[in-house]
């Protein structure tokens, strides 16, 4: 666990949309921070507010639509990003926090070679003359282990796989050394045996160049393979933040345990058994009960579940321990 | 070893699939003609048994979609034999196929296109239930009622449009219009791979119990070989378009052999942080199913691979138990 001082730190985020059916909190409080050289997971189902999150840190959200609490801050060495003008925050964004993103497909222009397209980031961000770039281009393809690289750079993005498009949009997010890397789910469109080659891919570059990583990922198994610390997210909120290895070991919100257990697990014990399932749905961001978000999903609840909402409390002393938004956090043997 | 304890071996089998083959043409060139071939099935034969679930695993392109529309006849198989109940369908018209499919239906893996969204759900199992005509029109509304309490949605549900549903509800509606018509066998491709994970252990419960209440016979397309293991009775391993292996799926982690299904296993990231680093990874990518390589399909990134890999493709030999390996260096 890293002890120096955290390269971001995001102070309770609250991230609100403008829809034809009012205002909805999308991200609702939540605050952490990220260190140099560690991954943070961020895991929760869908609609859950995982890519509002991070999309809020880089400020890609539609503005015209899109609001930020009054007391929002994400420090970025400093500067509250969330004050940032257009043209500072594009500075940053691509140069000092990169980002991946999970179609490959769609997140590449199938108009412009690969080489085109980590080159314009670094003419953009870099004083490297064209032919610098182009040299950069290559060494970073080579990087990202793409096959023949002075032959891809000149190809479209419709003549590669799947996991080398892939590769092509990690090079692009890492091509300014970024100090901070997003990945939003950056496998998922992917096969196992092409996601564990990106895995491996992401975890050598981190150790080479110390990038901190945030992984948004809904796959508790890349969790538990590729990150040292976790945040759970449950419609719109952290519900729980904890090193991987308690996490996995001994999940203190209801919540965690639940998807945990939801998973089919390997070997002949629950074989062919039904799975602990979580019943029930997640609540709608317009109509969000008045005490604990999960309290109707919830084996555990007690009545003022449904009266009053939970903060985040930080369960032990030390400075990086867990965090979990319950009354009744599960014991030490959960 | 555990349940289901089945005499299994004097059950009679519902489905048999024997070499089928399916090339898919390419087309281009002047006058369009055929200029490429994808192999997508290549010499596929299996068994599944009344009341046994059938798993087929693989990565994308592999052509464990293409087997599951071959079985049920969405395509035409290009040659091999698919015996149904002891009737080749293989080469029926469509006409000839009708009293069939009514035994015979599909989940889908996408709920959102798979349902019509302008039709109601009593409008979308109504029209299953017309086509096959299986119920009378005066038993019509309890058929449907009870199909919806079955599947685990509210009778008021049925005047409801599919965007009025979640995820795990629409794939609920998708079971109910595939359990509309009575089948004896189930395709499912993919049915729970679009769904969130508490929401994917519903939906697979919920299958569990349809399954043992109704007594089906299950071909279970997935991905996931976490879903197909804990679903599954036995499970063919896919790679470009093979079987390279079949086993029954008690025997996957212990007695895998293949080194596909091996490298397979061990990319399925462990939900333990305490065994990390156990990630064998697989070096290189999924041959072009336009030209697959000479012998052994898996040759290009095999790590065990000899010189007779390259040239003959190694056929799917009975090692006992149920269980087939295609490969030459296995024992």
């Amino acid at each position: 666990m890293p002890d120096e001082q955290p390269i971001l730190k995001v102070r309770d985020l609250c991230t609100r949309f403008k829809t034809g059916r009012g205002i909805v909190t999308a991200v609702d409080g939540v605050s952490f921070e990220l260190y140099s050289g560690e991954t943070l997971g961020v895991v929760g189902e869908s609609g859950c507010g995982k890519t509002v999150t991070n999309k809020s840190i880089i400020r890609l959200l539609p503005e015209h639509v899109t609001r930020y609490g009054e007391g929002s801050v994400v420090d970025y060495r400093g500067t509250n990003l969330l004050e940032l003008k257009e043209h500072q925050m594009r500075a940053i964004r691509g140069n000092e926090i990169g980002m991946i993103f999970q179609e490959p497909m769609t997140a590449l222009n199938p108009v412009f070679t690969i080489g085109w397209q980590i080159e314009e980031a670094l003419q953009y961000h870099t004083d490297l003359s064209p032919s610098q770039r182009r040299t950069r281009a290559i060494e970073m393809l080579r990087l990202v282990e793409m096959p023949n690289p002075e032959k891809r750079i000149d190809e479209y993005p419709h003549q590669l796989s799947g996991g080398m498009r892939q590769r092509v949009v990690i090079a692009i997010a890492l091509c300014c050394e970024p100090e901070i890397l997003i990945a939003d789910e950056p496998t998922t469109a992917l096969d196992v045996t092409i996601q564990s080659q990106i895995l491996r891919l992401m975890e050598g570059l981190k150790q080479k160049t110390g990038t901190a990583i945030i992984l948004i990922t809904h796959d508790l198994g890349v969790v538990a393979q590729a990150c040292d610390r976790v945040i759970v997210m449950y419609a719109g909120q952290i519900v729980e933040m904890a090193p991987v290895r308690q996490l996995f070991h001994n999940p203190k919100h209801p919540y965690t345990k639940a998807l945990l257990d939801s998973m089919p697990k390997p070997g002949r014990a629950g074989h062919q058994k039904r799975l602990p399932a979580i019943e029930g749905t997640v609540p709608s961001l317009f109509n969000l009960p008045k005490g604990c978000r999960f309290a109707e999903r919830c084996g555990h609840r007690q009545n003022n579940c449904e009266t009053a909402l939970p903060d985040l409390i930080a369960i032990g002393n030390e400075p990086h321990s867990s965090k979990v938004r319950c009354f009744y956090p599960l014991g030490e043997t959960a | 070893m555990s349940p289901p304890p089945t005499n299994s071996d004097n059950d009679p089998v519902l489905v048999r699939v024997e070499n089928a083959v399916k090339h898919f043409p390419k087309r281009g060139g002047l006058f369009n003609r055929v200029i490429a071939k994808v192999h997508a099935l290549n010499d596929v034969s299996f068994t599944i048994k009344k009341g046994q679930v059938l798993g087929v695993v693989g990565e994308s392109g592999c052509g464990k979609s293409t087997l599951g529309k071959v079985v049920i006849r969405l395509h035409r198989p290009t040659s091999g034999k698919v015996i149904f109940d002891g009737t080749d369908i293989s080469q029926m018209s469509n006409q000839q196929l009708r009293p069939i499919r009514q035994r015979m239906q599909m989940i889908f893996q996408d709920p959102n296109s798979s349902l019509n969204p302008r039709m109601t759900v009593e409008t979308t199992i109504k029209e299953v239930i017309g086509l096959h005509d299986v119920v009378p029109e005066s038993k019509m509304d309890e058929t449907i009622d009870q199909l919806l309490k079955k599947v685990g949605l509210r009778i008021d549900d049925k005047m409801k449009y599919p965007h009025e549903f979640s995820g795990g509800q629409k794939q609920r509606i998708g079971i109910a219009r595939a359990l509309a018509v009575n089948p004896e066998f189930i395709i499912a491709d993919e049915p729970v791979s679009a769904l969130d994970v508490s929401i994917q252990a519903q939906v697979l419960n919920l299958m569990m119990d349809l399954k043992e209440e109704l007594g089906l016979t299950m071909l279970f397309v997935s991905h996931d070989l976490k879903v197909i293991d804990h679903f599954c009775d036995s499970m063919l391993v896919m790679y470009l378009g093979n079987v390279v292996e079949e086993m029954p799926c008690e025997d996957i982690h212990a007695h895998a052999k293949h080194p596909y299904t091996r490298a397979l296993l061990s990319c399925n990231p462990i939900t333990d942080p305490d065994q990390r680093g156990e990630l064998t990874v697989l070096e290189g990518e999924v041959p072009s199913p336009y030209d697959p390589p000479a012998g052994c399909p898996f040759v290009t990134r095999c790590a065990i691979k000899t010189k007779q890999c390259e040239t003959e493709n190694p056929p799917l030999l009975d090692r006992g138990n149920g269980h087939r390996v295609a490969c030459w260096e296995v024992e």
